[in-house]
């Protein structure tokens, strides 16, 4: 393997990792203050696909439209509809106390119905023809750092070769942590996850809490849904649900990082790390085995390649789970809603 | 003339405009009628959105999407098929669930299950009788899924390992291990085994009465008043409800905890593996990474608002089955896309998680005559 080979997949394990980064960082808060969210696949689709058309309107009204106004149309379009989905969970779990997860697995069906609905049908609705696709906002999107991201050779596509969004989600994980774990806000916020009743005696305010925290990290994963859509699929619409898929791994990631933050950032890269394996593996080494297997074409190995990254995601597990450390588990209320005269 | 802060301490404690109160002893037809009125605002909000996107009349379309889930007797067959499906599924989880084990792997064990039977029907379709073949995969299809769901149940009875993740990971390792199979058995490249023994139909579930689903149906029925037994009636079914509510407790009344989760994942993981040989015996007669297309998920849904008594998930099952084959009518007569039917089945089941709350609390607003007094 050339070092370019190995930085090209180095690069896609970036890329591909940002967009779970940005899942789990945000589905580590919501968690954090015990709301568990199983709404993130659905969530990261309302970014995605409002990120989209956002887009999609400003570049079909402007006839010269320019690509930074088209990608902050599409970020603050990703903002709003993820909050949203955060507002419709955090309503229904903390104000009318439904169960957790059937709000959040239906939250999924809703977010993955309204995307997949006006992702295959938004140009027909507006009357053209043809597939929706925003290559100026995601050119802006996925625009690189001036000079930085050549100077250097190998070391420039290393680091500076991504959009600026990859960088925010390393960011947001460090301020996540920073928060949680340095400042007041966090240490009431765990307090809420870990004991809301005793944190409502302490006077802190446990709705104010598990709204705020459950919409902003409903923000966070929006983004998420935004770098899927103009990033990784360059402004246009993946109708192969490739992104419930990922929205499922960022709440595994979750647990993987044993609700850290600053975990997120290596276990996102790690996984898409493993995750584009198949692509890096010596065609020697898969001709013996597809020959041994009985299959018939070397490519068909592709197939069990693919499982490595969930394969290892179990053995870490499990390797994790039998070295039984108090601090890696999860917030003692989550799922549970609160209700104050109930104890 | 300055006010005596201590004459009035009430003044200063502001009531809540509204105040929550849990309530006890609902009778159950103010229940139904509570869920009766949150579908029909949900229905309603439905119309919203149709009429939003289509102006079209939200009545036109109500009827063309109950004309699409029961117009005519293969369309109510087709809803059947759909409805048994999921509902197997549900009462599958149903246990696991109970016992607070987080299945999420029904996606996976359906996935094994369909795929050991469609590999039965592949290499023993036209050397063995059907009946014979039948029963076999049935049987391995139970065993294939409950294998599947053994394995993170032993780590979690064992090392506590977190169920959630795991069965979550074992959906895909299932779904790759479809993909290979797939390219191992399909000869044409076309990356899809297509319709097997179309010729001999060897292994496939018998028609009766002249209709491809009514034994599947049937089977569904039984299922369903079997595990109403098994959860209501029978030891292990109590046992299930301990664990669930504290394993201390468990642990406490004597209950062997560890012997209690493996066993119950099996049978939960097993019934969702037998679903599987149920999609591909008796309705599709194929295999691809489609084949439980998402109903893992939606059955936890159908589970969970049941509270794990089979005749309301079977309720559920039927609602949320109508929903999406009415709204794939909709798709087709209105010519647009098919996804339109999870945003409206998202819409009702808002709409009835929603009305638990006016359920269970009632609301109490301030009394401003008596504070006066």
């Amino acid at each position: 393997m050339t070092l370019t080979t190995f930085i090209a997949w180095i690069c896609a394990a970036i890329t591909f990792g940002t967009i779970i980064m940005f899942g789990s960082v945000g589905e580590i808060l919501t968690e954090k203050s015990g709301n568990l969210n199983l709404g993130v696949p659905g969530i990261m689709y309302l970014g995605a696909i409002a990120s989209l058309a956002g887009a999609f309107f400003y570049e079909n009204g402007n006839p010269a439209p320019v690509p930074w106004v088209g990608a902050f149309i599409s970020l603050v379009c990703a903002l709003v509809a993820s909050l949203l989905g955060g507002l419709i969970y955090s309503f229904l779990t903390v104000t009318l106390r439904a169960n957790q997860n059937v709000t959040g697995l239906t939250l999924t069906i809703f977010g993955g119905g309204v995307a997949n609905f006006f992702g295959g049908s938004l140009v027909k609705l507006s009357g053209g023809v043809g597939q929706i696709s925003v290559g100026t906002t995601s050119s802006a999107v996925r625009a690189q750092i001036p000079f930085l991201s050549t100077a250097l050779g190998p070391i420039s596509t290393l680091l500076f070769s991504y959009g600026f969004l990859a960088y925010l989600a390393v960011v947001i994980a460090l301020i996540a942590h920073w928060v949680l774990n340095k400042t007041r806000v966090g240490l009431n916020l765990r307090a809420v996850g870990e004991n809301p009743a005793t944190a409502d005696a302490a006077g802190i305010n446990v709705t104010k809490y598990k709204y705020v925290t459950t919409c902003i990290g409903a923000m966070i994963e929006g983004l998420g849904g935004m770098y899927y859509v103009m990033d990784y699929v360059k402004g246009t619409w993946d109708a192969g649900g490739g992104l419930e898929a990922l929205g499922w791994l960022a709440v595994a990631l979750v647990i993987f990082t044993s609700w850290k933050p600053k975990n997120a950032i290596w276990g996102a890269y790690l996984f898409g790390f493993c995750y584009w394996i198949y692509l890096y593996i010596p065609s020697s080494l898969s001709a013996a085995l597809a020959k041994m297997l009985g299959a018939a074409n070397v490519t068909h190995m592709q197939n069990l390649y693919r499982m490595i990254p969930y394969i290892v995601t179990i053995i870490v597990l499990i390797i994790v789970s039998k070295r039984k450390r108090r601090e890696n588990q999860n917030p003692a209320s989550l799922g549970i809603s609160y209700f104050r005269e109930e104890r | 003339m300055k006010k005596n802060q201590f004459e009035k301490p009430h003044d200063s404690i502001k009531e809540p405009l509204v105040h929550i109160i849990k309530r006890e002893d609902v009778p159950a037809w103010e229940a139904w009628g509570i869920r009766i009125v949150a579908v029909v605002l949900g229905m309603m909000v439905c119309a919203l959105f149709i009429q939003g996107i289509t102006d079209l009349n939200p009545f036109k379309v109500f009827g063309s999407m109950f004309n699409g889930a029961l117009g005519s007797s293969s369309r109510i067959w087709q809803t059947l098929k759909d409805m048994a499906l999921l509902l197997c599924i549900s009462l599958g989880l149903a246990p696991s669930f109970k016992m607070r084990f987080w299945n999420v792997g029904a996606e996976g064990q359906i996935l094994i299950g369909g795929l050991v039977s469609a590999a039965l029907m592949i290499r023993f379709g036209n050397s063995m009788p059907s009946g014979i073949l039948l029963m076999i995969m049935a049987g391995v299809s139970i065993l294939a899924g409950a294998i599947w769901g053994l394995i993170p149940a032993y780590f979690k009875s064992r090392y506590n390992t977190n169920e959630t993740l795991f069965t979550l990971m074992m959906n895909y390792v299932a779904l790759q291990l479809v993909e290979f199979f797939v390219d191992i058995w399909d000869k044409k490249q076309s990356h899809s085994v297509g319709v097997i023994n179309s010729s001999t139909k060897g292994g496939w579930m018998p028609y009766l009465f002249k209709q491809q689903f009514f034994l599947m149906v049937l089977i569904v029925a039984v299922l369903t008043i079997g595990m109403y037994f098994y959860l209501k009636q029978s030891k292990q079914g109590y046992e299930i409800a301990v664990v669930g509510e504290s394993e201390n407790t468990a642990r406490y009344a004597g209950i062997n905890v560890a012997k209690v989760i493996r066993r119950t994942v099996a049978i939960s993981a097993g019934i969702c593996g037998f679903a599987g040989f149920l999609e591909v015996s008796s309705v599709s007669h194929t295999i691809s990474s489609l084949t439980a297309g998402g109903r893992g998920f939606t059955a936890i849904i159908v589970a969970w608002l049941g509270k794990f008594n089979p005749f309301a998930m079977t309720l559920i099952s039927a609602l949320l089955t109508f929903m999406s084959r009415g709204a794939n009518q909709i798709a087709s007569d209105f010519n647009f896309n098919k996804h339109a039917s999870s945003i409206l089945t998202g819409i009702i089941l808002f709409f009835i998680l929603g009305s638990e709350f006016f359920i269970n609390y009632k609301l109490v607003f301030r009394k401003h005559g008596k504070e006066a007094a």
